[in-house]
């Protein structure tokens, strides 16, 4: 009971069906719910359990839950969404839940349309997810059937049915807004905030979007209790978290561990530690959109609090390592081209600056790179930080950049003066540039 | 004008949803699964029967990177270019197609048989490099997987 989103799952099986997860207490969390809690007890009861949101800004998922108008006066159409868009470069959390076990994201969604009392919830699926997609379209039709979803649930007089949406692409359909946009069939260009989406949404009506792994956690909730959820944190904050890790150690892979481990548990033990060879140098710590962080933190617990003191963000909880033999200016060039790439191109520093960074740093990865081009480069990642653009995007873009030019400036220099880039010719020479493909570990 | 068979499909979508234009994502996916890719001929369809102008209809189509206005190889090559596949020397196996296929990032194969497009991060990132083609995962990819499998495409 101390894994609550994947003790049931065994990796490589198919999907859990119906019959599966009602034998482990599946979609009771639910008939307790709807029996014997008023809507707004199941709100309140998230909000104790202080969960908080696993898409990667960390927001108290009850705490949302409660801006959304109630009562009679409140609009009678409301919307619940899933965010199932993952494609945070590096992160591959979601994919495996929905891959595995499909109806406990049904169950969370219908309890918590039930807290806000919304009628019609959205799965907002990316398009690659084919198997999440199969898997969760029987999900629901199984869900109906059994009288989980559709008009008065259980006898309860409660009346909620989910619709499967696959996307078309774009990663900016992952932020919230955007995301709502893209339901209603637009361009997915956030939308100014405020008004927040618990009060404007979807259409103009009341609307929560929480990601994947956050609503895993709510039957779990539901059932056990907040103090249970509590207190499976390492370091006061709840709850486990689904931690991975990529690139060359010697077991990537996906465990759900304590909220609170260790980076250097979870990199040495979990990981396996680094391929024979390669010395860890870094590691971005949450998806592409957080700040590096370096050996001196391999002793942080990788909760939100922490890892925010320490000046970078938990993310999605899936980390990328950065080992000696990888130039971290071309890390970083990646990274940038794939945002610049990305950027929805409705705000001007976001378009025009990202574009601007990609070249200033393949500029410095040829050899053209000069000393000023570092303080051109802080530059811009002030200029696209936080509240200097229309959504988060930006300011997510430039954490690796900022981060990067803080502990890898020699790096940069090393570049400079016509060099170009001085792991590209180590590498060629020793012929590492080709390194064994992952293997994947996942639970 | 759509197929009965494509207007089906988009009507079967309507309930879903409060008003017909959302249903203009849906609908171009759709067209797209019957006709191999958007041309101007399948936007005016979708336009007229969602009651929106062509260019409305273009602004969103041009939007989504699934959603293709240029014709598509029979294969479509999806090779993630994020950073784990980066990591994992993602580049290279990116050379290898390219020198394998004798097109470049965004090009078609003279024979119509593949097209090949870069795609974020597909959430396989601790089995990098990957790559999708059609609905397929391709993991842990080295050259020799790449020709085994591109072997294998029709
Ligand atoms: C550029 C950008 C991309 C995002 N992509 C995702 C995503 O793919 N999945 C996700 O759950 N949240 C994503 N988010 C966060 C969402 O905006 C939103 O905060 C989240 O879905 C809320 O769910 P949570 O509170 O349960 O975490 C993204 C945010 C930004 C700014
Ligand atoms: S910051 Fe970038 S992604 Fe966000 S609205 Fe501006 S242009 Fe679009
Ligand atoms: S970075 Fe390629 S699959 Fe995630």
């Amino acid at each position: 009971m101390n894994k609550p989103l994947t003790e049931h799952i065994k990796p490589g099986a198919p999907p859990i069906d119906l019959a599966a997860y009602e034998r482990t207490g599946g979609y009771e969390a639910l008939r307790q719910a709807l029996a014997s809690m008023e809507p707004g007890g199941v709100t309140s009861m998230v909000e104790e359990s202080k969960l908080r949101g696993r898409g990667g800004a960390g927001f108290s998922t009850g705490m949302k839950w409660s801006f959304v108008p109630m009562g009679d006066q409140a609009p009678r159409q409301k919307y619940f969404v899933c965010n199932a868009d993952e494609m945070e470069p590096g992160t591959f959390k979601d994919r495996f839940l929905m891959e595995h076990n499909p109806h406990q994201l049904i169950e969370g969604m219908i309890l918590g349309a039930y807290a806000i009392q919304a009628p019609t919830g959205y799965i907002f699926l990316r398009a690659e997810y084919h198997a999440s997609q199969t898997a969760l379209a029987r999900a629901i039709e199984e869900a109906r059937e059994a009288g989980f979803l559709g008009r008065n649930i259980l006898g309860s007089g409660f009346d909620h049915d989910i619709h499967l949406h696959t996307s078309a692409g774009r990663y900016i359909c992952g932020e919230e807004t955007a995301l709502l946009n893209a339901l209603e069939g637009r361009r997915a260009i956030p939308r100014a905030k405020p008004p927040f989406p618990p009060v404007v949404g979807l259409w103009g009506k009341p609307t929560i979007v929480n990601n994947v792994e956050t609503l895993y956690n709510i039957a779990p909730i539901i059932r056990h209790g907040a103090d249970w959820f509590n207190q499976l944190g390492l370091t006061g904050e709840s709850g486990t978290k689904l931690y991975g890790v990529s690139g060359r150690v010697n077991r990537p892979g996906l465990w759900e561990l304590p909220l609170g481990t260790p980076l250097r548990e979870i990199i040495e033990e979990h990981a396996g530690g680094m391929r024979d060879g390669y010395r860890f140098r870094g590691v971005i710590p949450g998806g592409a959109s957080t700040d590096f962080l370096v050996e001196e933190h391999l002793d942080l617990a990788m909760d939100f609090a922490s890892v925010q003191k320490a000046g970078s963000r938990l993310g999605t909880g899936t980390m990328i390592v950065l080992d000696d033999r990888t130039c971290p200016v071309g890390m970083v060039l990646n990274l940038e081209r794939f945002f610049a790439r990305e950027s929805c191109g409705w705000c001007t520093p976001c378009r025009d600056g990202l574009p601007w960074v990609e070249k200033i740093l393949d500029d410095v990865e040829r050899g053209g790179g000069r000393e000023d081009d570092l303080d051109l480069l802080a530059q811009q990642a002030k200029h696209l930080g936080p509240g200097r653009t229309f959504c988060a995007f930006a300011p997510g873009a430039v954490e690796p950049l900022q981060s990067a030019l803080k502990y890898f400036e020699e790096d940069f220099r090393r570049h400079f003066n016509g060099n170009g880039c001085p792991y590209r010719s180590e590498s060629a020479a020793s012929g590492t540039r080709q390194v064994p493909p992952g293997n994947g570990h996942r639970i | 004008m759509l197929t009965d068979q494509e207007r089906r499909e988009i009507e079967a979508e309507l309930p879903h949803y409060p008003r017909k234009q959302a249903l203009c994502i849906e609908a171009l996916k759709v067209v797209q699964h019957h006709r191999g890719w958007v041309d101007d001929e399948a936007l005016c369809d979708v336009a007229e029967f969602l009651d929106m102008t062509p260019h409305e209809v273009d602004s969103v189509a041009t939007f989504y990177n699934l959603i293709y206005r240029r014709r598509v190889g029979r294969n479509v090559i999806h090779l993630c270019d994020s950073i784990s596949c980066w990591v994992m020397g993602g580049d290279g196996i990116c050379e290898h197609l390219k020198g394998n296929l004798g097109i470049e990032m965004g090009e078609t194969t003279e024979d119509g048989r593949f097209t090949l497009l870069p795609i974020p991060c597909l959430g396989d990132c601790d089995r990098a490099p990957s790559m999708m083609i059609g609905r397929t995962l391709h993991s842990g990819l080295t050259p020799g997987k790449v020709d085994d499998i591109l072997r294998d495409c029709k």
